[in-house]
Formats: C-alpha cells, structure tokens, sequence
C-alpha cells in the first residue's frame, strides 16, 4: 500500500466525519494559535525594545553610581573633566542631572515634570535635535546661563496656544528663558515619555536647582562602534585614577555600554517569550489528548470496519498505519489552520491594538512540526489498540 | 481436485476453568465447484467451522489445506493475505463499509493486494458489480440500496479478487424471502460458472438450494450427503413472485 493511497483513504474517513474532525482539530488548532501567537508577540516586543535601545544614542557608554545598598554616588563635575580631558576614544561626553517631579511654572498654569541638567553634547549623543529654537552653548554652561530646552509635551501644557520660544519659566524658585522646544521623541523601552521633560545647562542645574553637587550618570559617544570596548575599559580606568581607588578594591561606580543594555532588556523579554509559549504548548499538548481522546472513541465505535477490512486482507500494520494516518493529517491540518489562524491574529493586532508582532518562519515550522509529532504521539496508542483487535471478535462486534 | 482439505481440525478454547470443545475432529473434503451448506443448531460448531475455514481462526490441533496451502503454521500476516487472495467473504449483517459508496467497498479487496497486480482497481470493481446486476448502482451508499442489493455488493466484494472460493455466513439471515430468493439465485449462478461456495445456513429452505449438505452436531459432521432434488431459487422467485401478485390482486379487490 503506498503513501498516497493511504492518506488518501485517511483523508476519505477525516471527510466522512466533517463535524467530528473539525471539534477534534479545534485542541491543535488553538494550540497551534496560541504558540505562534505568544512567540510572534514576544518577539515583536524583543525587537520594539531593541530598536528603542538602539534609539537612546550612538555607541553609547553610561557610567551611573553602583547598583545596591549603601552605596554612596561618587560621581561629580570633575570626574566629568577628567574624561574630557584624558580619554581618547570618546567622541562626545555629557553629565546628567535629574529631577524628577518638579513644578515648573510657566505660561498661566504648572505641570510637574522632570527636569535635567545636561551638557550640550547631549543632542549629539541622543541625536535629538531641537524642533524650533536652539539647543544651549558652551558658553551658556560656564555662564550658568538660565536657558530651558522644553519637551514638546511640557511646552503643549504650559504653552498650548502660543510660541514658548522667549517666554519664561520658573522651576523652583529660579526663572529660566525658554531657548528651544526638543523634536518629538516617543515613548521609551519601559513605556514613560521622553518628551516630558526639561532641559538645563548642567551647571546651572547643579549651582541652582540640586543640593550635593553629584551627578546622576554620565552618558558618552564612543569614537566608533569597534572601539566601544577599548573605550570602555579606558574610561573605567580613568574614573578609578580620578576616584583615588587603589588597585584589588571594587570600582564605586558601573558602566555600561549600549549593547549590554541590549542583552539585559531582551534577555527579560525572550525569558518571558519562552515562558508564554510554554504556556501556549501547554494547549497543544491539551489538543493532542483531544486528538487521542477521540481516535480511542472513533476505534470503538468502528470496530466493525476495522474487522470487515481485516477480513478483506488487512494485516495488523494496515490498520495501524490507517489509524495513525488519520491523527497525523488531522493533526496537520489543524496545524495548518492554526498557522493561517495565527498569522490573521498577529496582523490584527499590530494592525488595531499596535502590539508589536513578529512571526518567524522558523516558529511556522517548529509548530506544524509539533502538531505533527503530536499526532504522532497521541496517535499511537488508538491505532495499535485498533491494530490488536482479534478480526473475530471485531466482526461480530455490535 | 479438492480446493479445501481439512484433516482432524479440533476447536478447543478456554473459558475460565472450563474447556470448550468447539470443534472435535473435523474431517472433510471440498472440491472445485460444489455448493455445500453447513447446517446445524446454534452451539453446534458451525461458526467455528466456518472462522477455521475462513482463516479467521486458527484450530487447536490439525491440518487445514487451502488451494494446496497448508495453512497451520501461516502467521497471522500470512492469514491476512490468505483472506485477501483465496476466500471472498459473504457475511449475514452484510459486513459494508458506512458512508462508503458501493464501488469503493468493492474496491476494498484490491486495497490490500500485495500480489503487485497492475490491473485498474477501479475497473476491476466496476466488472464485479456488473456481474451481479448493480451496474446502475456505483455510487450508491449502502443505506441507498436494499437489503438485497447489499448483500449484492457484498458478493461482489467477495468475488472482485476472483477467490479459490466464496464463504457465506448465514447471507440470508436479515432477508425477506423474496431477497433471499435473490440472492441464493445468484449464488447458483456463480456456482453454475464454476465458483466454489461455502454457506453456513440454520435454515433447510435454503440449504436445498446447495448441492450437498452437511450437517454438524457438537462440535462433529452428523451427516454428509447430496442434495437429491436440487431446487432453482430462480424459478422459486418467479413462482413467489406470481402468487405474490395473485394475492395483491385478490386484495385489490372488493
């Protein structure tokens, strides 16, 4: 007997029973749906964070204080200098101050929002240009200048009708002249918006706004992307010689570069992918009990073929392979609606919910190629339970 | 030549504690183109009988030869070709695949062949139903067809693969008489071509249409011997038919 007339045969019997086959695929169809989806939203999500992270910056280098208790920040205006003034591959350095939760005062109204101390190679670094007006100088920095840069959603609350550009602000007690309004920027890998926010020369933010002269982190562009770690290393070195740390003591600050950031985000995210499609697996495995639950029926209740068939001449493999045939292409075709199913389901939902999705081929493949061993597996054990029966006894079955 | 040869066949099986003695040494000869009936009370062996000649089952002791095959030591595969190439089965409850049409259960034989002929299944299940007058009735599912004509189509079934011989199991028993006439004049037919048949039957009416009856008794041949005034279920069914029309026609009228 030949592969085609087998399934052929299989396919004659699945036919027979539309109603049946269809109920008995639904277990693989959702599993199917489920894994393909779960996977495509977890690395739709991957893929988001990744290109938000690649968005904060250029060969980006961040040195903050040290993670964990006790641990006092060390980092200040002249370890800033220092960098500056010693380091070779660093293309563009800024210190960064925030405060978050400030009312700033502007306009007939007030919106709490951050506001950071900055240097002007901050545009560069974060390639976030101005949208009208300019960003603050050098010059504004050693002058202390009480310049503002507004992000568009501060300017849109203190400012709704009217130019902010030359208007002024008051963040504390100090007044500031707006000097330019940042280009949009979005939301970020954790979902806050960028463009809440005010911008300071660091110095004034420091000398008028804080209280102890740290600062909070220190961003910089590395000269290109093959130095990032010569850079790094450089840049360790420098700070331990400006922190006075003798050699075999810890370092009292962590840096961090762009693609670091990178492996952490998306190691959460591909953590939370496998645990979403182990889940989903879950229900397939469900389905293919389904699957076994109604061969088991299906060779009772059609015992009597199974008998008329082996007294026509079929051998004990001919049922078993008929039997099996008929799980596996039910199994397949369930896959195959799940996967057309699932691919329907992600493009509505990055369509009409804008969720991130990414359906791999590979993940196409891995999850027919389940529903097949899944029928397989739960297969087996109806059609050698078919295979076994006595053709007697199956014969005068009632 | 004899087509079946069985040599001290016994039957034991074991239910429980007890040893049923379904069969005791059956001796017997059949050959090319007889018509035997098997007769018998319920519990006398003949089904038995009828799965040891069958290849259904296996005897507990003794020799069953087949077309010049000896049979007792075949695998349970070797069964399975064994049914599929030498016996065409008749069977009472008709025994045809559900949801299936006429042609396709014909076909089934011709499934399992493993004898590796060319020859077009299709075509080959198409003659069959012809030969037994359902040419008109290809594609008709079996609960489109009567009784009679399934148990055609059975026949059919039975004779596709074109077998040493043809094993029927009580094939009249869900039929009315005039069906039953149908189908036993058929079984003349086929037997008039030269076809061997084997029929288990309860009841004497159709025995007489075979040529020799054998009678069992627990488990063993009671007696053995040919039918002296053979019967033709053929002109039995036009006598059937006519007084059967008479009697319409006394009922039709007042």
């Amino acid at each position: 007997m030949t592969l085609s007339k087998l399934a052929g045969a299989s396919m004659r019997s699945i036919l027979r029973n539309k109603m049946r086959s269809f109920l008995t695929s639904l277990g693989i169809i959702i599993g199917v749906c489920s894994v393909i989806v779960m996977v495509a939203v977890g690395s739709g999500s991957q893929a988001q964070i990744r290109r938000q992270i690649a968005a904060m910056g250029t060969n980006l280098i961040m040195i903050m204080p040290p993670r964990g208790p006790r641990t006092a920040n060390r980092l200040t205006m002249a370890d800033i200098r220092r960098l500056r003034a010693e380091s070779s591959y660093i293309a563009a350095i800024t210190g960064e101050v925030r405060l978050s939760g400030t009312n700033v005062v502007g306009g007939n109204t007030y919106w709490s929002t951050s506001v950071f101390g900055i240097e002007p190679d901050y545009v560069k670094i974060k390639e976030w240009p101005v949208k009208s007006g300019e960003f603050f100088s050098d010059k504004d920095l050693t002058s202390r200048a009480k310049s503002a840069v507004l992000g568009t959603t501060v300017a849109a609350k203190l400012f709704p009708d009217q130019d902010p550009l030359g208007k002024y602000i008051r963040i504390g007690t100090t007044p500031f002249t707006v000097v330019g309004v940042l280009a949009s920027k979005g939301s970020n890998a954790m979902g806050s918006d960028q463009d809440d926010v005010v911008m300071v020369p660091l110095d004034t933010a420091i000398n008028r706004l804080m209280m102890d002269g740290r600062i909070n982190s220190i961003e910089m562009s590395a000269v290109s992307e093959d130095l990032m770690t010569a850079a790094q290393s450089e840049v360790e070195s420098i700070l331990r010689e400006s922190h006075k740390l003798a050699a075999g003591t810890t370092d009292d600050f962590d840096v961090m570069n762009q693609s670091q950031i990178i492996q952490t985000a998306s190691q959460t995210a591909r953590t939370l992918t496998a645990l979403l499609a182990a889940i989903a697996g879950v229900s397939l495995v469900v389905g293919g009990i389904g699957i076994m639950n109604i061969m088991l029926v299906s060779v009772t209740e059609r015992t009597r073929e199974i008998g008329i068939r082996m007294s026509v001449g079929a051998r004990k493999r001919d049922i078993l392979l008929q039997f099996l045939s008929e799980s596996v292409i039910l199994s397949l075709l369930g896959g195959c609606v799940g996967i057309v199913l699932a691919l329907a389901v992600s493009f509505c939902l990055q369509r009409f919910l804008s969720t991130p999705t990414l359906v791999r081929p590979s993940i196409i493949a891995a999850s027919a190629g389940f529903a097949a061993a899944v029928g397989i597996f739960f297969g087996f054990y109806p059609a050698r339970k078919a295979a076994n029966l006595y053709p007697i006894d199956a014969l005068r079955y009632e | 030549m004899a087509i079946i040869e069985l040599r001290g066949i016994r039957r034991h099986y074991l239910v429980g504690e007890i040893t049923i003695r379904a069969l005791r040494g059956i001796d017997l000869d059949v050959g090319i183109g007889e018509f035997v009936a098997v007769m018998g009370p319920s519990g006398s062996g003949k089904s038995t009988l009828m799965n040891t000649l069958g290849c259904l089952d296996k005897p507990t002791e003794g020799s069953y030869v087949l077309d010049g095959l000896e049979t007792s030591r075949a695998t349970p595969d070797e069964f399975a070709d064994i049914r599929n190439d030498r016996i065409g089965f008749v069977f009472q409850g008709f025994n045809l695949l559900s949801r299936t049409s006429a042609l396709e259960n014909v076909e089934l034989p011709l499934f399992y062949d493993r004898s590796g002929s060319r020859a077009n299944p299709r075509k080959r299940a198409k003659a069959a139903l012809e030969e037994v007058g359902l040419g008109n009735r290809l594609d008709h599912m079996p609960n489109q067809l009567s009784g009679g004509q399934q148990q055609r189509v059975a026949i059919a079934r039975a004779m596709v693969k074109d077998p040493a011989f043809i094993l029927a199991d009580e094939p009249t028993g869900n039929l009315d008489t005039e069906m039953t006439l149908e189908i036993m004049s058929l079984f003349q037919e086929l037997n008039d071509r030269g076809k061997t048949v084997v029929m288990v039957t309860h009841e004497p009416e159709v025995a007489s249409y075979a040529k020799r009856v054998i009678a069992m008794r627990d488990g063993s041949i009671v007696s053995d011997a040919p039918v002296r005034e053979s019967r033709r279920a053929g002109e039995d069914l036009a006598a059937w038919k006519k007084s059967h029309a008479l009697l319409a026609g006394e009922e039709g009228s007042p």
